[in-house]
């Protein structure tokens, strides 16, 4: 393998940066890049639509890898608010934590985050895959679509909200449920999703599927009804 | 002697009515449209033409120009219309496809841009725009980079003015399989989007967001932020502060696809109220014409364009009157505006998808009924009817441009349009609020 492409964003703009990686033809052969000094930056790697590999050594700020189309983007850090938001393919895996709405209405592609993610993990996700080594905070999959969100560690108040057709699991502790968002049995094809999911991330073997529970949408409130008022 | 029987204005007849049919269904009153309750609007306006101190141009040799530049603050590639009217966000699924490719045929026959709506772009309404807006929206239906890429602009909308505050509703009614798979959501369900942005709250994030939206663009696109009227003041300071190349104002009479009645009359403020603060807060942070001011809700008419310019807009916006054009409410279908309940001119239950004139509707005998072609043809004679009854009144004011009209041109009929407008009320020097009679 060629030697990474290096960025050091204490010499470069975060200008410089994405429009280098935009400028990138899916047949490239400049397959790797690495940042340095991000800096909790904003935007990191937004808008990649080349099949790359970006390395960020350190902290990014809000929507790193936003809308991300077929890279690999890879924090060795912490990442801020809107990780991966809209992301419709590709693969973005964060080393620490999350801040809110990581995943927000993502469409496709794995998000995985090995610390914890903050609230409104998943909010308005339309499809792509979220794993959470860690927990996640209040309001996760706040109306998921679909997608499956999988969460390891604990889950905060009102997880799944007025969920629609999105995929839970969760193996701690949930504090509450959301209005519509029921635990449902694990059937095998659960089983067999959750254990695809977790090969993806690249878990497979470090955590027994039998240990999660399921979670998604009781279907009430997909009409309007006035004896669901007090739901809405 | 018998006295005659006396309603209470109060309890009218038709608020008598509501309460029945609130307590029959246990359900609040759904319908599309905007406020259609009475209120200070741009007849209460009057332009002041030229005298002795003031001379016109000539009417059909000196030439009164219309064109105007978005987005040119920040946009590598700023919008260039021929007119000051675009088309505002109408969605596919609240509208048909081809109610959406007579708008675009319609606003690109005129020169001017249309705008998509919560739930994507539609390869149609793309191919027939030559410049088509992306609404960005808090529900990201079928938000997809590529069509962010293959916008001309991009419209962050934060509300509107049917329903500040309010995220958009579409019944089941209308979600067909292209409906439903355009916003990954189960066929024939009572969509329920919602009113807040998934990944940014408050204008400082904001900044960020629309920082990321640059960067995915490469910096290209003019960016929009469309709010609904409710505190324009200090809605547009923080737009500008935030980064936005245009901001979007939509007064209460700006219609929606389905929202509750309750909402729609009593929530937000009218389009006369909210021009002036907008302007004041362009002006104070010297940003007046540089990010421009685009105003809708309630514009009918050539008139309102040039009073609505006069206040200090870039632009108008329309939408209810753009369905007009189209063939919305007309006489012809009486027949089945009767038999749904309704009359032509009444007709606002948009959301149940059985509209005569086959343009808020998924029903596909319906909607086969517009002609897309006809129906743009109809809509660029409407703008160009707007355009041309502007640039009369401009003349009469003695200005080339239509952004050279200036509220010095304008008269208030009433003391409450001469408050919201800030203009003397006719006859006098009074402006309330601005001093002494």
């Amino acid at each position: 393998m060629s030697e990474p492409h290096l960025v050091d964003l204490a010499q470069a703009s975060v200008r410089e940066l994405n429009a280098a990686l935009h400028a990138l033809p899916a047949e490239t052969n400049e397959r790797h890049w690495q940042v340095r000094n991000p800096g909790g930056r904003h935007a990191l790697a937004a808008g990649l639509t080349a099949p790359v590999t970006v390395e960020i050594f350190g902290h990014a700020g809000y929507y790193c890898a936003g809308m991300n189309q077929a890279a690999s983007v890879v924090v060795h850090g912490n990442a801020g608010t809107g990780l991966a938001e809209n992301m419709m393919s590709g693969r973005v895996h964060v080393r620490g934590d999350a801040s809110q709405s990581a995943g927000a209405s993502a469409h496709g592609g794995m998000l995985l985050i090995e610390g914890n993610a903050a609230a409104r993990c998943g909010i308005s996700l339309k499809g792509a895959d979220i794993v959470v080594k860690g927990g996640v905070g209040h309001l996760s999959a706040f109306m998921a679509q679909a997608g499956t969100l999988t969460v390891l560690g604990d889950a905060g108040e009102s997880l799944g909200d007025s969920i629609y057709e999105a995929h839970l699991y969760v193996r701690g502790q949930i504090a509450s449920l959301g209005a519509d968002c029921i635990e449902k049995p694990m059937r095998d094809a659960n089983r067999a999703e959750l254990f695809g999911k977790l090969s993806e991330a690249g878990l497979a073997g470090e955590v027994d599927v039998s240990e999660f529970r399921r979670y998604g949408s009781a279907r009430t409130l997909y009409r309007f009804h006035v004896d669901h008022a007090a739901s809405y | 002697m018998q006295s005659i029987p006396r309603f209470s204005a109060t309890f009218d007849p038709a608020t008598l009515a509501e309460i029945r049919r609130a307590a029959a269904t246990g359900i609040y009153d759904i319908r599309g449209a905007g406020a259609k309750r009475k209120l200070p609007n741009f007849d209460d306006l009057l332009f002041l033409g030229a005298s002795i101190s003031r001379y016109p141009l000539e009417g059909y040799r000196e030439r009164c120009e219309t064109q105007v530049v978005l987005g040119a603050r920040h946009a590598k590639k700023p919008i260039a219309l021929k007119i000051p009217v675009t088309i505002a966000g109408m969605s596919f699924g609240s509208l048909s496809a081809q109610a959406k490719e007579a708008l675009g045929r319609g606003a690109t026959l005129a020169g001017t841009s249309t705008t998509t709506g919560d739930g994507g772009m539609t390869d149609e309404e793309r191919g027939h725009s030559a410049v088509l807006v992306y609404q960005y929206l808090p529900s990201r239906y079928g938000m997809n980079p590529d069509d962010l890429r293959r916008a001309d602009a991009i419209e962050i909308v934060v509300g509107q003015g049917a329903k500040p505050g309010g995220g958009g509703m579409l019944l089941g009614q209308k979600i067909s399989p292209r409906v439903a798979e355009m916003r990954t959501l189960p066929e024939g369900i009572d969509q329920r989007s919602a009113c807040r942005h998934p990944d940014w709250t408050g204008p400082d994030d904001l900044e960020i967001k629309i920082l990321e939206l640059r960067e995915i663009t490469d910096w290209q696109k003019p960016i929009y932020v469309k709010v609904g009227a409710s505190r324009p003041y200090y809605d547009t300071a923080l737009a500008v502060k935030a980064g936005a190349d245009v901001v979007v104002v939509d007064g209460m009479q700006g219609g929606t696809a389905a929202t509750q009645d309750v909402f729609i009359e009593h929530v937000g403020i009218p389009t006369l109220a909210a021009i002036r603060p907008a302007v004041a807060a362009l002006q104070e942070l010297g940003m007046h014409r540089k990010v421009q001011l685009v105003v809708s809700g309630g514009i009918r008419s050539g008139a309102d364009v040039a009073k609505a310019l006069a206040l200090g807009a870039d632009a108008v916006s329309i939408g209810t009157a753009a369905l007009v054009a189209l063939g919305d409410n007309d006489p012809q279908y009486e027949d089945e505006y009767r038999a749904l309940g309704t009359t032509a001119g009444a007709y606002d239950d948009w959301h149940e998808g059985r509209d005569p004139a086959g343009i808020t509707t998924q029903d596909p005998v319906l909607a086969a009924r517009l002609d897309p072609v006809a129906a743009g043809r109809r809509l660029a004679n409407y703008l160009a009817v707007l355009t041309l009854e502007a640039q009369a009144i401009a003349r009469a004011c003695g200005k080339s441009h239509l952004h050279n009209l200036e509220p010095e041109d304008l008269a208030a009929l009433t003391i409450e349009a001469a408050a919201m407008a800030q203009v003397p009320l006719a006859g006098t020097n009074w402006i309330p609020g601005k001093g002494a009679f």
